[in-house]
């Protein structure tokens, strides 16, 4: 139990002696996870989206293709971009292997099937009246779509923010592509999986405590966004 | 829609920009050990390299066998390691060229203070495990790691299969988490001295130095490059510079004078 106390008591310090590496660490956190996200949400949300408005032959095993992807042990996708990525395998020509961008890859795989099957709910789920109004109203098929988008954002941006906490929370894919370099690949979670393994618990707990005070701020912005979303909608 | 664009763009740039930066002919790859690691050695040692050479050591710990396997796959430009038998293998193989001894520290069989298998006393490891196997439960790295060879070896030498039994636990962990799961099970386990006297007070390890000394025990660090024939981008010569280096008089200085925060020293520079 005092070691939990002490935790949060170092956290506290942490905070207010925020030396660089630490925060060499957290940024390197945000600008994995937040690129990763984006490049995410930039295949998840139109592949959603288009599920959502075709019909096509296998969609219902695309869906759950994705679904079972929501899913994927992120050891298992590390080990499989480690694969690909190795110098012996058939990517190693990019040099890519221990770098952020290889954490980045990693994770942008086990963000978008979050992103893409959650907007797809989110679009399926709009009144089929907002679409037919629209067209009576002499809307294109893509200004539908996008109007169809509007009404579902409350929705997507729910997927967003799951994406986000599952790849801020990741440990297992970057531990084995970025290989944990101190001051190079060192992330959050990497950072207190090793601190752990030092037997510095304190400490560990204590980064812990930042990482989920971050994830509140950032998921806290999100919420707004989400909210001025949902207060556009009239029904 | 402008904005939303700027961000993709941005974002695309980092992407391609961290990329780009990964490839500085200063920086090496060594793939090493968590024991080494988790004991601060490279914390210590490498910025003395660095100032001196300029050459960034980007360190990536894993389990003697996975760090081998980094090298043999090309993903590491020298390997840092502790299982001769395996590391004579691998340059024999062709994987890897000049190996060198560096140092060595000394593996101890350490078990719950009251000791019911009634180790203490005794000279010869093996004999120690032949003993536990029949009295009380042990606690296996079962990771491949140099330790966990070196712990095999042992079992094998004494005709003992241990896996699958009851008393023997296979946990696939680092030392240090193996040491906490063995006293908190009042186990024991075979650990490395260096891993041992850097963690055992500060994770208050409820246990003993048990059996300590036998010459079977004795840990030999090496450091091998990474073959230029086998995996063509590799830096070899910024490899080679840090193998000479820490077999050079000043790198073993820097070894030996590297002390845990008690002043014992972790390990013991021996090359020739």
């Amino acid at each position: 139990m005092s070691s939990i106390v002490e935790g949060f008591g170092r956290a506290f310090s942490l905070i207010l002696h925020l030396d660089a590496e630490l925060l060499g660490i957290i940024l390197l956190s945000l600008k994995v996870s937040g690129t990763a996200l984006i490049v995410a949400t930039l295949i998840g949300l139109p592949l959603g989206a288009f599920l959502g408005f075709r019909t096509l032959p296998l969609k219902g095993f695309i869906i759950s293709l994705l679904n079972t992807f929501m899913g994927l042990p992120p050891v298992v996708v590390g080990l499989f971009i480690y694969l690909l990525l190795s110098r012996s395998g058939p990517f190693g020509f990019m040099a890519l292997l221990y770098t952020p961008a290889a954490m980045i890859i990693a994770q942008t795989i086990l963000a978008f099937p979050i992103v893409s099957s959650l907007s797809h709910s989110a679009i399926v789920a709009v009144d089929p009246i907002i679409k037919q109004a629209s067209m009576t109203l002499g809307a294109t098929p893509f200004q539908v779509s996008l109007t169809i988008i509007r009404e579902a954002r409350y929705g997507i941006m729910a997927g967003i923010i799951a994406a986000f906490g599952r790849v801020m929370a990741e440990v297992g894919a970057i531990l084995i592509v970025g290989g944990n370099i101190a001051g190079f690949t060192r992330v959050m979670t990497t950072t207190i999986a090793l601190e752990t393994d030092k037997g510095n618990f304190e400490l560990a707990l204590a980064l812990g405590i930042i990482l989920l005070a971050i994830s509140l701020a950032i998921n806290s912005a999100l919420h707004l966004i989400q909210k001025k979303g949902s207060a556009g909608i009239k029904r | 829609m402008f904005r939303v664009r700027n961000i993709l763009l941005s974002a695309l740039c980092a992407v391609v920009l961290t990329a780009a930066s990964a490839s500085a002919a200063t920086e090496i790859i060594c793939s090493s050990t968590t024991s080494t690691e988790n004991a601060g050695l490279f914390a210590y040692i490498l910025p003395m390299f660095e100032k001196n050479t300029g050459i960034k050591v980007k360190v990536v710990a894993r389990g003697t066998g996975a760090a081998i396997e980094m090298g043999k796959r090309g993903d590491a430009d020298v390997a840092f390691v502790h299982a001769k038998e395996q590391e004579l293998k691998a340059v024999e193989e062709g994987f890897f060229v000049n190996r060198h001894d560096v140092m060595y520290n000394d593996f101890v069989i350490i078990g719950p203070p009251d000791d019911p298998a009634r180790i203490k006393g005794m000279k010869s490891a093996a004999d120690a495990f032949k003993k536990i196997s029949a009295s009380a439960p042990f606690v296996s790295r079962g990771d491949n790691s140099g330790t966990n060879t070196k712990e095999l070896s042992l079992w094998k030498k004494v005709g003992i299969e241990p896996k699958g039994q009851k008393w023997y636990l296979e946990v696939g962990q680092g030392m240090e988490k193996t040491q906490r799961i063995a006293s908190e099970k009042r186990a024991y386990t075979l650990t490395d001295r260096g891993t041992w006297l850097a963690t055992k007070d500060k994770d208050r390890l409820d246990m003993v130095v048990v059996l300590e000394g036998d010459p079977v025990l004795f840990n030999q660090y090496g450091i091998m490059a990474v073959n230029p024939e086998k995996h063509k981008h590799v830096k070899y010569k910024e490899a080679m510079e840090f193998v000479n280096w820490l077999i050079s008089k000043e790198g073993q200085q820097a070894i030996a004078s590297f002390k845990d925060k008690n002043g014992n020293a972790l390990f013991i520079p021996n090359a020739k």
